[in-house]
């Protein structure tokens, strides 16, 4: 009990210490707090997309196989379908028929993509993104031009769900006669395979065999299809790059400001402190609770403010830097998924150091004899 | 004479009860999160089925450019035609590394 | 209560600017009296007054406290009086504090917070109950006339007040002793005047008091039981009154 007193008492002390420069000091928090709510948004924004295109992507085809000509991606003919399909543990091969399609009107790229489960000549199921960009709802009549540059109309049977937005929003999915009309790909041309593969752990060695058979496939891996996410939003990626940089350079600042040391003034104080009877340990806890307050403080409310904008508002901040040039962007809801070990990095990160750098300046004045304001 | 001052209110009463304050609201963000987490499974559910009946491969975040709309299938070359600093799709190309498949060379693989 | 025996205090042992600031001095501080160090600035008042009043250890010698002081020593005591010489600097800062109440000669108020809180400070490291220690604190400073500066900073203050705020803040803690160091140097005669007699009414109240000046105002005022003269750092001629 006396001891929990004996810090409220000091407590005191410290924030009647830090309210003498109160403008200063308040906009230390708010600097403070803003740094980590930005890092913080990116720790919950990054993990959360992460985890979710983790678990979601676990439906990816096992195997991808591409097929590169002069260094481009080019078109895989059907008798590569039955190569494979002849090496052992390939349970199917399937050629798959999607590519991109420039809208001039809205500025946006679609993917085309014709599905095992046809929608039906003429029709056509369309992702969120493409008719809020369109302006069409299910019923409409779409007009797509062909590589002819004849217009095909296609009819919008339905939308995909709004909810599955962060895989589908681009997505339009059309007949396969509809598709090789519009993208002039003859019949016996895919764009890529999918392979499904009975026993995982031969994905690697069947991957080999593919190269093997056809020196100008390119097959990829569903594992390097999860892994692509992991990375993605990583601190090495420029931009991202930056705002450390930027946050980084502002704590150097405020450690800065507090590791030169202690004017005449505070080490006046503190011997004064000491003569009417604080102890050593008693100074030091009070430059621990001082920086510690100002970090805590600013720690808390930019993590709560960070949660609130990732989740609360779909990174409302952030989605002008992510749509960059893509006029397309999903509208979806992130899942929080929480990284707990993100969020205490960040704390050792922010909180320790400024109370580190707030107390050992001090040691030297607190360490003072008590007698010396006497002399 | 000093009837007034009975009420003072500490400091670090204000402090201690800010922080308080804040930690409960965290905790019950986590909470929060929990719960949304486990609401979430269903709808998580429908995006893997929705994955695997169509076969996709990508998340759609970046759809300016082949490379940053199919992350995971893209090469070296295509984004090098498009222009070596890939300046047009700023700033996805600054967001986004290229996938660890395509930094990791397997032996053999000299052309992936 | 308080007895010194051969206390020497030597600054910068065995370097050249070797100084012997307080040499063989034997003193016995009496309870309940107004006791004046009298001496010239350079006699080793200031350095013999931390040495009484457990801030300074001294190079050599022997401190012993007793009566009243023994209650607040850290550990129980079996006889009369306790040496506290080598005490751990932990122990020495816990005696100093419950047993002594320092007023310095410039004050030595904090700026920037309110008289209460410069009054209340020595007593925070006790972790005593808030409530109980911020009336004390301000019918402390009821006693000297300053409840309407309760929340005031110390620089609005004039001198006076100053000087009485200081007061208040040594006897925070109901110390057994009050010490003060050249606590006339800058006040004028009337508020010199004041101290002293504010110094008797604490002695009336059975505090011990002990001063260090060189004024006259202080040394000769009739109030005080015992002067104790101090020259080179030595105890020399001593004048009582009674």
């Amino acid at each position: 009990m006396k001891w929990i007193e004996k810090q409220r008492n000091i407590i005191d002390f410290t924030l009647s210490s830090l309210l003498r420069r109160k403008t200063k000091n308040i906009a230390l928090v708010f600097v403070y707090t803003v740094i980590v709510f930005v890092l913080a948004s990116v720790v919950f924004f990054s993990h959360s997309i992460k985890k979710e295109a983790s678990i979601i992507l676990q439906g990816s085809p096992e195997i991808i196989v591409q097929r590169l000509s002069a260094g481009m991606h080019a078109l895989i003919p059907e008798e590569y379908v039955s190569g494979i399909a002849k090496i052992r543990g390939v349970t199917s091969v399937t050629g798959r028929l999607w590519g991109y399609y420039y809208e001039p009107t809205a500025r946006a790229n679609f993917t085309l993509l014709s599905p095992e489960e046809q929608p039906g000549e003429g029709n056509i199921m369309a992702g969120e993104g493409v008719l809020r960009v369109l302006h069409a709802s299910p019923g409409d009549i779409l007009s797509l031009t062909s590589y002819k540059g004849e217009q095909v109309s296609l009819r919008v049977k339905g939308s995909l769900p709004t909810s599955s937005s962060l895989v589908s929003a681009d997505l339009i999915l059309i007949s396969e006669g509809d598709f090789r009309n519009i993208f002039g790909f003859s019949k016996g041309l895919f764009t890529d395979l999918a392979l499904r593969v009975r026993n995982p752990r031969e994905r690697v060695t069947i991957a080999k065999k593919i190269k093997e058979l056809y020196p100008d496939a390119r097959p990829i891996i569903r594992d390097e299809i999860l892994r692509t996410y992991d990375s993605v939003f990583n601190w090495r990626s420029g931009l991202l790059l930056m705002v450390m940089t930027g946050a980084i350079l502002a704590f150097i600042i405020f450690a800065w400001d507090k590791a030169t040391g202690l004017s005449a003034e505070e080490r006046r104080e503190i011997g004064i402190l000491k003569a009417v009877g604080w102890e050593t340990s008693d100074i030091l806890l009070m430059k621990f609770w001082e920086g510690a307050s100002m970090s805590l403080s600013s720690f808390l409310g930019g993590v709560i403010l960070a949660y609130f904008h990732v989740f609360f508002t779909s990174s409302a901040l952030f989605a002008p830097v992510l749509k960059g040039w893509s006029v397309l962007y999903p509208e979806f809801r992130l899942t929080p998924f929480i990284d707990v070990g993100g969020v205490m990095t960040l704390f050792f990160l922010t909180v320790l150091p400024y109370t580190v750098a707030t107390i050992i300046p001090s040691w030297r004045a607190a360490i003072v004899d008590p007698d010396s304001v006497m002399r | 004479m000093s009837i007034g001052r009975m009420t003072h209110i500490r400091k670090s009463s204000v402090f201690l009860s800010y922080l308080l304050v804040n930690l409960c609201v965290l905790f019950a963000l986590f909470v929060h999160a929990m719960l949304n987490v486990r609401e979430a499974k269903p709808a998580l559910e429908g995006k893997s089925a929705l994955v695997r009946s169509l076969g996709l491969t990508d998340l759609c975040l970046f759809s300016e450019a082949s490379y940053t709309r199919h992350l995971s299938l893209a090469d070296f070359s295509t984004p090098f035609q498009d222009c070596p600093l890939s300046l047009e799709h700023f700033p996805s190309g600054s967001v986004v590394e290229p996938p660890e498949h395509l930094r990791e060379m397997a032996p053999g693989d000299a052309d992936r | 209560m308080i007895e010194l025996r051969g206390i020497e205090k030597v600054f910068n042992a065995g370097k050249p600017n070797e100084f012997r600031a307080v040499e063989g001095v034997n003193l016995s501080v009496e309870v309940g009296m107004i006791t004046v160090i009298k001496g010239p600035s350079g006699s080793g008042k200031t350095t013999l007054l931390g040495i009484i009043g457990c801030m300074a250890r001294p190079t050599s010698g022997r401190i012993y406290l007793s009566g009243r002081l023994t209650q607040v020593l850290p550990f129980a005591v079996e006889e009369a009086s306790a040496e506290v010489t080598s005490l751990p600097e932990k122990f020495l800062t816990d005696i100093r504090r419950r047993g002594f109440g320092f007023i310095f000669q410039q004050f030595n108020l904090i700026k920037g917070i309110t008289v209460l809180e410069n009054v209340m400070l020595p007593a925070y490291p006790e972790g005593e109950d808030f409530h109980s220690l911020s009336a004390r604190a301000e019918g402390l400073l009821q006693a000297f006339n300053l409840s309407g500066k309760v929340s005031s900073r110390v620089e609005w203050l004039s001198g006076g007040e100053a000087q009485r705020v200081a007061i208040a803040r040594a006897l925070i803690n109901n110390p057994a002793v009050v010490i003060a160091d050249e606590p006339t140097a800058h006040l004028d005669t009337k508020l010199s005047g004041e101290f002293m007699a504010i110094m008797a009414q604490l002695r009336d109240k059975g505090e011990t008091v002990i001063i260090a000046s060189h004024d006259p105002i202080v040394y000769d005022a009739p109030i005080v039981d015992r002067v104790v003269e101090m020259r080179d750092g030595r105890i020399g001629a001593e004048r009582r009154t009674k």
